[in-house]
């Protein structure tokens, strides 16, 4: 269960921490707790999988990886672990679900190809293809970003 | 143009973040730098847009949430208005026009499956479109880190 001190630890995580040598200060002077003590209700949470890991999150653009396409790929139902498990592993796919799809949609495998050109993008979802000989697939662009933000939970 | 050391920093600020009292004065000693020239640099990076932010990377199943995939075919000659009106669902965190028949794709993320599905029920009513839902069955990859150093993207 999650405790008020827990929930306002996510508060505080799902935004940008404060950039100084001791990022939960203030938190932990706000929660009334010592520094440890935050770490250690983070940790915890970590291990319960409430919270992946501390990281910086980049854009995509400005780091160099100018381009990327949601790729769909029709798969067979019997082959979904098998092609989805080698996907994975492509250092260049960030994303890779089986979806439930519309049927009039069809396209079940879904991944997020990376890329620093569109040559390269080409070429990696074609290298992708072949491996795993999937040949009917859609490679949706996106035209224009509308919005892009982290989940704010609670 | 970023310099060898600034794709060293991002690497480790995206993978090996440490969770404790100094972060940073531990992410300098690995560098073999001044955690207040790694400060400044980070400080840096952030400037020039490069870091989004930093901070906790949440399993929104794990938190109990659901989440969803979205799509829509929407009429292009009012494609931004819908849009923004789903923009402002704050459970909407990506929103992108692509280039198919179904032309808006968007993620929302609620409390419950029924509190999305309630959510999706008053849009489509309010901007008159059929909105599709393409749930995650299996979750092979999520990885939301870019390897930023040249050997590392190599395969």
């Amino acid at each position: 269960m999650l405790t008020d001190t827990d929930i306002q630890i996510i508060q505080y995580l799902q935004g940008d921490i404060p950039l100084e040598s001791r990022p939960f200060a203030q938190l932990a002077e706000k929660l009334g707790i010592s520094e440890a003590e935050v770490v250690e209700r983070i940790q915890w949470m970590q291990e319960r999988g409430l919270i992946r890991r501390l990281a910086a999150v980049l854009r995509h653009r400005e780091a160099g990886f100018q381009v990327n396409a949601m790729v769909a790929w029709n798969v067979d139902h019997a082959r979904a672990d098998e092609v989805g498990r080698y996907f994975a592993l492509d250092p260049q796919v960030s994303h890779c679900y089986w979806r439930q799809v519309p049927e009039e949609f069809g396209y079940n495998l879904f991944t997020m190809v990376h890329a620093r050109s569109q040559q390269e993008l080409k070429e990696r979802i074609e290298k992708l293809s072949k491996c795993q000989d999937v040949k009917d697939y859609i490679v949706l662009e996106s035209l224009q970003e509308y919005k892009k933000v982290s989940m704010q939970y609670f | 143009m970023l310099t060898s050391l600034d794709r060293k920093i991002l690497d480790l600020l995206q993978n090996k973040f440490p969770i404790s009292i100094h972060p940073y004065r531990q992410l300098a000693d690995i560098l073999g730098m001044d955690e207040a020239a790694l400060l400044q640099r980070i400080q840096h990076l952030k400037d020039e847009g490069i870091i989004r932010r930093i901070g906790g990377i949440m399993d929104s199943r794990s938190l109990g949430f659901y989440s969803v995939l979205c799509a829509s075919e929407v009429p292009e000659e009012r494609i931004d208005q819908v849009a923004f009106r789903i923009n402002a669902e704050p459970g909407v965190t990506h929103n992108y026009r692509r280039n198919h028949r179904l032309n808006l794709w968007f993620t929302l993320t609620a409390p419950t499956r029924d509190k999305a599905q309630l959510i999706l029920q008053r849009l489509e009513n309010e901007l008159n479109i059929k909105i599709y839902t393409l749930p995650a069955e299996k979750v092979y990859k999520i990885k939301l880190s870019l390897p930023m150093q040249e050997d590392d993207y190599a395969d």
